[in-house]
């Protein structure tokens, strides 16, 4: 099998909220100071669902695709590190600040230089915007068929066959290959870097590739690519108003808690 | 360029009933379409769901289409999307909306992307800009840590909504509307994917999203037999149970129990949160409860900034307290 898993670095979602800030008069988000950024949490469920099929087929090729500018080569690498093959970085400044369209449009344009594939995944949605698009944007964009939050896949005469997520459930959904999945954290907990993996990704030299390389406008990309605009970005406000209920031990404050929403009629 | 008009609501029937998103869809969408002076479309797809058309227009749809195909009865993105792009192509609506559900998530930005539009995904609140009379939709980003408002330039502008963020009109059944019966015009050779079936994963008990009462575990749970302390609780409120991610990441519980931000919104009149620290992802799940109260032992934890009431210390000695004497007063 011949795989493209799609990677973004992020803010770590996994940092304190109190330690979240945004620049408001810029519409932008200042990166906590001391905490490093992460690959988006569903995105290494995607190598993870990439390197399960490897496990079974060692054949297989994995290329890592990433896109961003300045991108923390000790991060990036970790999907490498993980077990994967190859590693291609977009990485210039017109890729920066993109929404979904123009995101997809440059991850879809690399993916057609890369030329075969069988399957890509992406995850489910980034951690920073959350809005779940790009992956399905990439098959729609180079015209092949998307199954999305995909918790299990597997390869057998030449289909896909996916579960994917249901509010109740899952569903069993197969598709013809090439096509594109987008993985949710149903999947399982993406595995831990090994020894050999470490020492392989130190030493891979990720390709670079500029919108030249990949034959695209640079009009066309990052922000200046967006069919979306960002009118406002803030905090929703959390006020602290909670009534704790005290006690001599926890369990006297559980009953006195019993006590206090049965008089503010709630039980 | 079409003249773009009208607001489009792509409807759900599920289990035998118009969808509660789908009302809460079509009471935003009157809202946007009145704001604009324009009509509110429904459409219903599948293979049997013309019965529910009348519905539609009760809960304040103008005109409802019916797009019904045996090739229609299991939501497919190559088929949805072929009859919701030929339908978008023949109204022209300045806007779509869908429900953030299995369906809203897969089909609005692949019709985003077939029409070289946009979307915004996951919206908690829809308004009209006064000037350019764009939809501004709301949406949680940063895994809830903050929120965006986002506008579309270009038509038609696509937007999906959280399940319980809007309110429906009251069902109306002297309203009166059109319906309109439309081909499909589908062929079995565009559909690539072969759906195979579905596994129902229900959890005995009151559903998560209908309880009134919720009692949700963290991380701090522990392990399983953590969870059924609390569903103990949960059967004496009648109420029912659900996590955040760590429990069902760690298979304590199933994962249709997640609550937050890509798992159920729930907003019971009482969510009493036990041993989760108020993570942003999870606080857009249930912080549209009507009262959260909390019981954790770090009392620095994001919960208490949302909660009504609070316990602070070890919920393995106050959560039987509180479970005892909560059915002292039950009985009493």
């Amino acid at each position: 099998m011949n795989m493209i898993v799609c990677v973004k670095q992020v803010p770590d979602p996994e940092a304190p909220p109190a330690s979240f800030k945004i620049d408001s008069a810029a519409n932008k988000v200042i990166p906590p100071q001391g905490v490093a950024p992460v690959v988006s949490p569903f995105d290494e469920n995607a190598v993870e669902a990439a390197l399960k099929i490897k496990d079974k087929d060692k054949s297989s090729k994995i290329t890592v695709l990433s896109l961003g500018n300045k991108l923390v080569r000790d991060v990036i690498k970790k999907p490498v590190s993980m077990g994967s093959d190859e590693l291609i970085l977009l990485e210039d400044e017109a890729f920066e600040e993109g929404d979904s369209w123009s995101t997809a449009y440059a991850l879809a344009m690399a993916i057609k230089k890369i030329g075969t594939y069988d399957i890509i995944f992406c995850g489910r949605q980034a951690a920073d915007w959350d809005a779940g698009q790009t992956g399905i944007g990439i098959a729609e964009l180079l015209g092949i068929p998307a199954i999305t939050l995909a918790k299990g896949v597997e390869v057998a005469d030449g289909k896909v066959k996916v579960e994917r997520v249901l509010a109740d459930g899952y569903e069993v959904v197969e598709a013809p290959l090439p096509c594109l999945i987008t993985v949710s954290n149903e999947l399982g907990e993406p595995r831990y870097a090994t020894m050999k993996g470490i020492m392989a990704a130190a030493k891979k030299q990720p390709t670079i590739w500029k919108p030249q390389d990949i034959g695209v406008d640079a009009a066309e990309l990052g922000a200046k690519g967006r069919h979306t605009k960002l009118v406002k970005l803030f905090q929703p406000v959390r006020e602290g108003k909670c009534e704790v209920i005290e006690g001599e031990t926890p369990a006297e404050a559980g009953a006195g808690l019993a006590m206090k929403l049965r008089e503010a009629k709630l039980i | 360029m079409a003249d773009y008009k009208g607001v489009l609501v792509v409807g759900e029937v599920v289990d035998g009933k118009l969808a509660a998103i789908t009302s809460e869809l079509l009471g935003a969408g009157r809202g946007l379409a009145d704001a604009l002076g324009e009509t509110l479309i429904a459409v219903l797809i599948g293979s049997n769901v013309k019965g529910y058309a009348q519905e539609g227009v009760a809960y304040g749809a103008d005109k409802v289409y019916v797009v019904e195909d045996p090739l229609l009865e299991q939501y497919q993105g190559d088929s949805y999307l072929a009859v919701v792009e030929k339908l978008v192509n023949e109204v022209t609506p300045s806007i779509v909306l869908m429900g953030q559900t299995s369906i809203g998530r897969d089909l609005a930005p692949r019709l985003a992307f077939r029409l070289k539009s946009a979307a915004s995904m996951d919206c908690v609140a829809l308004g009209i800009d006064p000037d350019s009379k764009l939809l501004l939709g709301t949406r949680a980003v940063y895994g809830g840590n903050a929120q965006a408002i986002f506008a579309m330039e270009s038509k038609p502008q696509i937007a999906t909504v959280r399940a319980k963020a809007m309110e429906p009109l009251g069902k109306d059944d002297s309203r009166k509307g059109e319906v309109i019966t439309l081909e499909s015009g589908l062929d079995a050779s565009q559909i690539r994917t072969r759906y195979l079936e579905t596994v129902k994963e229900e959890i005995a008990g009151i559903k998560l999203e209908d309880a009134a009462i919720v009692v949700g575990g963290g991380r701090g749970i522990g392990g399983p037999d953590g969870f059924k302390e609390l569903q103990k609780l949960a059967t004496l409120l009648k109420g029912a149970v659900g996590a955040t991610r760590p429990p069902c990441d760690n298979k304590w519980v199933n994962d249709t129990l997640q609550i937050g931000l890509t798992g159920k919104i729930v907003t019971p009149d009482v969510y009493i949160a036990v041993a989760l620290s108020g993570s942003s992802q999870h606080l857009s799940g249930c912080s549209g409860s009507k009262n959260i109260i909390a019981i954790n032992k770090d009392p620095e934890a994001n919960i208490f900034k949302v909660a009504r009431f609070g316990v602070v210390g070890d919920w393995k000695q106050a959560v039987p307290a509180f479970t005892e004497k909560v059915k002292e007063l039950l009985a009493g």
